[in-house]
């Protein structure tokens, strides 16, 4: 016996869930990292939409004051605070992905590819070959 | 106050003699010279708290505490007195002939090497003047780091390698084991304090009594019972002063006098008694002893011969200890005094001997007695003190030891002793024979060719003092005769 | 318990403190970039790293009786507006931010100069600042959504912060994205985790949620919120099988960042784990989900002897100090699922002690970086003779690792061996022993390389800058000193410990 009571009551969970899991999966998976960052993106925003979700209140309202200030206590206003948040959020998130890309041209800079297995065995070369990295020497003291 | 003012004074010459060498290498002859007077200065400080406070126990002085109940603190009692007076003393002699030794052997970083000597003689003043179980860890692991470096001295593949067992079995027991100990000490009795008739009794019973006493002995790896006694053959590469201070003196002595000091003060005699906790610690003990002397026997480099000697000899101690009688613990502590006076002579022969010949095995030693006959006539005697034959030192401690057995009713114990004498006239007389009797082989030198007389001096005195112990052991009974005395 | 709350609505300097301890290097950062030049940039980060050590021990010596600063932010009481809440707990971390950051100062001079391309240089100090700021916000704030933000802005900084040793070595800036890939998935763990708790409390001020969820254990809501805070919480304290970022971006990162994010970065994370644990949600809920005993405690241990292990293999000094550091979160971690207020007292002092004790050895770290070259073990060969001053620190700071008596880290072990024994807990001391132990296995390495390893003869003395050297022992005397005198760490991780288990 299915319930679809709770199944049509968390839509908003499953959908959280699925839009969550793909965006884990091609963070892990992707080797590209511009992909693994689109991932992170999805990721992010499932969370956005959750939130924005658990905001709502079936029935609610705009949360705005009338401008007289004559609040009707039949009136339900939907929760505003987790629009809010989510606007933080989100100014995190865009801060957060436009830093990655800029890794990512440097990365490109300096690999000449954003390919993660391709960075590994640069990358493995280097641990194993026990050189000194190289120190910065333009100038050294200031 | 006035023993407090010099306690602390005799460990800050030390510490400011190690200053002085840092800051005055180049200047050999001065620095030699200073770092001698402070020996001297130190030993007077010694003195002077033997003078005004004879055999009694002090108040203890705070120095500062860390957390509530750990605390540094120094007090002056009977034991710890004696083992700082043979330090001190003792720091003289070896200083001479570490002068000599590394001038006349062209060893490297004389500054360096004379700083640390300087630091670890600090550390065991502190060990000696410790009245708690947390300063005396607090020094113990500081003299394992000042000796550290000295150990490696050479800087040679084999001396790292040396050095690195050493460091590693001596910090690896403390701080697994002996730490433990301590940390569980503290909590069930609250204290760390050392105090006659120990702190344990009616704490803690049964097989945990047991079980703390062996986290306690087989934490301490200076006493180098086995199976932690590695790092003592190991610690052998080190130039030869410190293995005859360090290693026959000062490291090792810090260990069994910390047995001593856990066995009487934080046990107590009777609780080790009445509890039978000392039971299979003396089966250690006595195990340790044979299987020491047998390894001895069969090498041949001197020094590690000498080495595996101490091993079994420091046992002795520990079985005095597990004894719990107080003819045992007497003998204990006469042992500190008696085995370092000959053992200390051994070694410094030794070195003596690779001044002259560069020979490390005892296989090639043949005939040297003629050509070096105060370094082999010193031997001789030291050697005569291991074993036990009178006239000299050793044979009281023995003695002591005996009776405490008998006193215990453990004879198999007393074989053990008996025994083990036995072994010693195997490992040490035959050095002693082939070196006058035998002729020399090729290539050593033919004539009458001792070192300067800073190499042959200090381990002439010390076997004349391994004489004069033989007739003044009355007088060291009655010192130390508080520490066994019911309150 | 009632505790005295002061507040008020006058604008004297010392009501203001709260606000002051995040203000002043969150101001500095943009007039370092207003300003632009590099020697101005240097000591507008020292003075504002100094002016905050002030505030923040200014703020301990309020509240080490025991008393609660609550500072409303705009004058809009909690539960709607925004709290700053100064505990002991948030004090102390404070005055440890503070302090590390005030000590790497002068070390950043010579260091900063000698790594980073000049014309970064006061973006750099902006970006440190704000990092500084981040790390204080989270400490000082008493709103859960707050946290995200401060944490969020700590690591933004800190991924450009690391990703800028890549003028050293270019895998500073696969670490960094990497760093920045786990660090974002922990903080939108964390987020969903305040989530569902706002959903269960309609609110996002500690004190009221604490009180909001008394009686909701059960709910399942809760229970998933406390798993998606522990996962994304510890993802960013590196909970052992969560720590793969940690000792590449510490290894990559320029010195100076190195020392200071393994001083305050995970500490101020593992305050984050203590504030959500015993102040939302409460040392009951805990018991009833026994989280510490199945999951906090193994991780603990494993952390503690695996990470231990790795550090003995490690070919560079900075991985070494690296993984020593998961080891070492993994001692604070037990300390904390020991379950007893002794036990939080040894988390919150060896918090601090294992604080000063890693800032010392990665300063040296970055010494040897610069007079040496590089950190590997192989740069590090006869470094005791040619650069005595720092080597000598460096063993001070093994020492301490180590835990030999006389310094921090004996302290700090000491507390939380007995802690395990006090409550009966004997394997866990057992293990704690263990750990130090491979400690003295790899310290013995480090000290083996400085002073026993090939250039055993080479005299020619070649000593870090004195500006560093500054630094570097500051942070080996405080080593000694607070392992030689505890009556402050004592006393305030002792209230602090007993005030996370009353309220």
């Amino acid at each position: 016996m299915i319930n679809w009571e709770f199944i049509i009551g968390h839509l908003n969970y499953w959908f959280f869930i699925v839009l969550m899991m793909t965006g884990l999966y091609i963070v892990i998976a992707k080797g590209n990292l511009v992909k693994k960052v689109v991932g992170l993106n999805i990721f992010q925003t499932s969370v956005f939409m959750f939130y924005i979700s658990i905001g709502k209140v079936i029935g609610g309202t705009a949360p705005i004051f009338p401008v007289d200030m004559k609040i009707d206590n039949n009136i339900v206003y939907s929760n505003p605070l987790p629009h809010v948040l989510i606007l933080t959020a989100i100014v995190v998130g865009v801060a957060t992905t436009s830093l990655a890309l800029a890794l990512i041209v440097r990365i490109r800079e300096e690999y000449g590819t954003i390919e993660e297995d391709e960075i590994f065995i640069i990358e493995h070369e280097l641990d194993s070959s026990n050189k000194t990295p190289n120190t910065y020497k333009e100038n050294g003291h200031f | 106050m006035v023993p407090n003012i010099f306690i602390l004074l005799s460990i800050l010459i030390p510490v400011f003699a190690a200053i002085l060498n840092l800051v005055i290498r180049e200047r050999e002859n001065l620095r030699d010279f200073l770092t001698f007077i402070a020996s001297v200065l130190t030993f007077f400080c010694v003195l002077a708290i033997l003078i005004s406070v004879g055999n009694e126990t002090t108040k203890e002085i705070v120095l500062l505490s860390v957390i509530p109940g750990l605390k540094i603190s120094f007090q002056v009692e009977p034991l710890g007195l004696l083992f700082a007076l043979l330090a001190s003393g003792l720091w003289i002699l070896t200083h001479v002939y570490a002068v000599g030794y590394m001038r006349e052997n062209k060893e490297a970083k004389h500054s360096k090497f004379f700083a640390y000597f300087s630091l670890a003689i600090a550390c065991v003043m502190g060990i000696a003047f410790s009245s708690n179980m947390f300063t005396l860890f607090f020094f113990y692991e500081a003299l394992t780091l000042t000796t550290y470096p000295l150990v490696a001295h050479k800087g040679t593949d084999s001396a790292v390698k040396g050095a690195r067992t050493y460091f590693g079995i001596l910090i690896g027991t403390s701080i697994g084991l002996q730490l433990t100990a301590i940390i569980w000490t503290f909590i069930i009795s609250g204290t760390l304090d050392f105090s006659k008739g120990g702190i344990l009794n009616g704490h803690l019973e049964g097989p945990l009594v047991t079980l703390l006493l062996f986290l306690y002995v087989f934490g301490i790896g200076k006493a180098a019972l086995m199976p932690f006694h590695k790092w003592l053959p190991a610690a052998m590469v080190a130039p030869t002063p410190v293995s005859a201070l360090l290693h026959a003196v000062a490291v090792v002595k810090a260990g069994v006098f910390t047995v001593l000091k856990v066995g009487i003060y934080i046990f107590g005699l009777e609780f080790l008694q009445n509890s039978g906790a000392s039971y299979w610690l003396m089966w250690f003990a006595a195990g340790t002893i044979m299987i020491a002397s047998l390894i001895a026997i069969t090498k041949d480099n001197l020094k590690a011969r000498l080495a595996y000697s101490t091993v079994s000899q420091l046992s002795y101690i520990t079985l005095g200890v597990a004894l719990a009688t107080s003819m045992g613990v007497l003998g204990a502590g006469a042992h500190i005094v008696m085995h370092a006076m000959g053992k200390i002579t051994l070694f410094m022969c030794a070195g003596s001997i690779y001044v002259v010949t560069k020979k490390t095995n005892i296989s090639q030693m043949t005939g040297l007695g003629k050509v070096m006959p105060i370094t082999f006539g010193a031997f001789f005697v030291g050697s005569l003190s291991i074993i036990g034959l009178p006239p000299l030192g050793g044979s009281w401690s023995k003695w002591f030891l005996l009776m405490g057995a008998l006193e215990a009713d453990q004879w198999f114990m007393v074989l053990i002793l008996i025994f083990s004498s036995l072994l010693n006239i195997a490992y040490l007389l035959p050095i002693v024979a082939k070196g006058f009797f035998l002729s020399q082989e090729k290539g050593l030198p033919q004539k009458y060719s001792e070192s300067i007389a800073l190499v042959w001096l200090p381990p002439a005195i010390t076997a004349l003092c391994c004489i004069i112990l033989f007739f003044t052991v009355g007088y060291l009974l009655d010192f130390l005769a508080p520490i066994v005395l019911p309150e | 318990m009632s505790l005295p709350i002061s507040h008020s609505d006058s604008f004297s300097l010392v009501e203001q403190l709260p606000i002051l301890q995040i203000l002043v290097p969150f101001v500095s950062a943009p007039l370092i970039v207003f300003i632009g030049n590099r020697t101005i940039a240097w000591w507008i980060t020292f003075l504002a790293s100094l002016i905050s050590l002030l505030i923040s021990i200014n703020l301990l010596l309020l509240v080490n009786d025991g008393s609660i600063i609550s500072y409303h932010i705009g004058g809009w009481a909690p539960p709607i507006g925004i709290e700053y809440r100064v505990d002991a707990l948030n004090a102390f971390v404070l005055v440890l931010i503070a302090l590390i950051s005030t000590i790497v100062a002068p070390y950043a001079y010579k260091s900063v100069g000698n790594e980073i391309p000049k014309e970064h240089h006061t973006l750099f100090y902006a970006a440190y600042l704000l990092c500084v700021t981040g790390l204080m916000g989270v400490v000082i704030t008493g709103d859960v959504f707050n946290v995200f933000v401060f944490l969020e802005i700590s690591s933004l900084a800190s991924y450009v912060l690391i990703s800028l040793g890549s003028h050293r070595d270019k895998r500073a800036l696969t670490s960094a994205f990497n760093y920045l890939i786990i660090g974002t998935i922990g903080a939108t763990f964390f987020v969903i985790g305040i989530g569902l708790l706002y959903m269960v409390t309609g609110t996002l001020n500690m004190i009221d949620m604490a009180g909001l969820l008394e009686g909701k254990s059960s709910s399942s809501t809760v229970r998933s919120a406390f798993a998606f805070i522990i996962v994304g919480v510890g993802l960013k304290l590196a909970i052992y099988p969560l720590h793969i970022w940690l000792p590449k971006a510490y290894t990559f990162a320029p010195s100076f960042i190195t020392a200071f994010l393994a001083a305050t970065a995970t500490k101020v994370a593992i305050y984050i784990l203590l504030r959500f644990m015993f102040t939302i949600f409460r040392p009951s809920f805990l018991e009833e989900l026994n989280v510490l005993n199945f999951v906090i405690l193994p991780l603990s241990i494993a952390a503690m002897i695996i990470a231990s292990l790795i550090a003995i293999f490690q070919k560079d000094f900075k991985g070494l100090l690296a993984y020593s550091s998961i080891a070492q979160v993994g001692y604070i971690l037990l300390g904390i699922s020991i379950m007893s207020e002794s036990g939080l007292t040894a988390a919150i002092i060896h918090l601090f002690n294992h604080g000063i004790t890693k800032v010392a050895l990665f300063m040296v770290a970055g010494a040897y970086v610069i007079k040496r070259g590089g950190s590997l073990l192989t740069n590090l060969q006869g470094a005791g003779f040619t650069m005595p001053w720092t080597s000598a620190a460096a063993v001070v700071g093994c020492l301490s690792l180590i835990g030999v008596p006389g310094t921090a880290g004996f302290i700090s072990k000491w507390i939380l061996v007995e802690a395990a024994i006090e409550n009966g807990k004997w394997p866990l001391a057992i293990v704690i022993i263990f750990s130090s132990l491979l400690a003295v296995v790899y310290c013995g390495r480090v000290i083996e390389t400085l002073y026993f390893k090939n250039g055993n003869d080479e005299t020619i003395v070649n000593e870090s800058p004195l500006t560093m050297l500054i630094s570097i022992w500051i942070a080996s005397l405080a080593c000694i000193y607070f392992g030689l005198s505890t009556d402050i760490t004592i006393s305030v991780s002792d209230l602090a410990a007993k005030m996370l288990y009353l309220k």
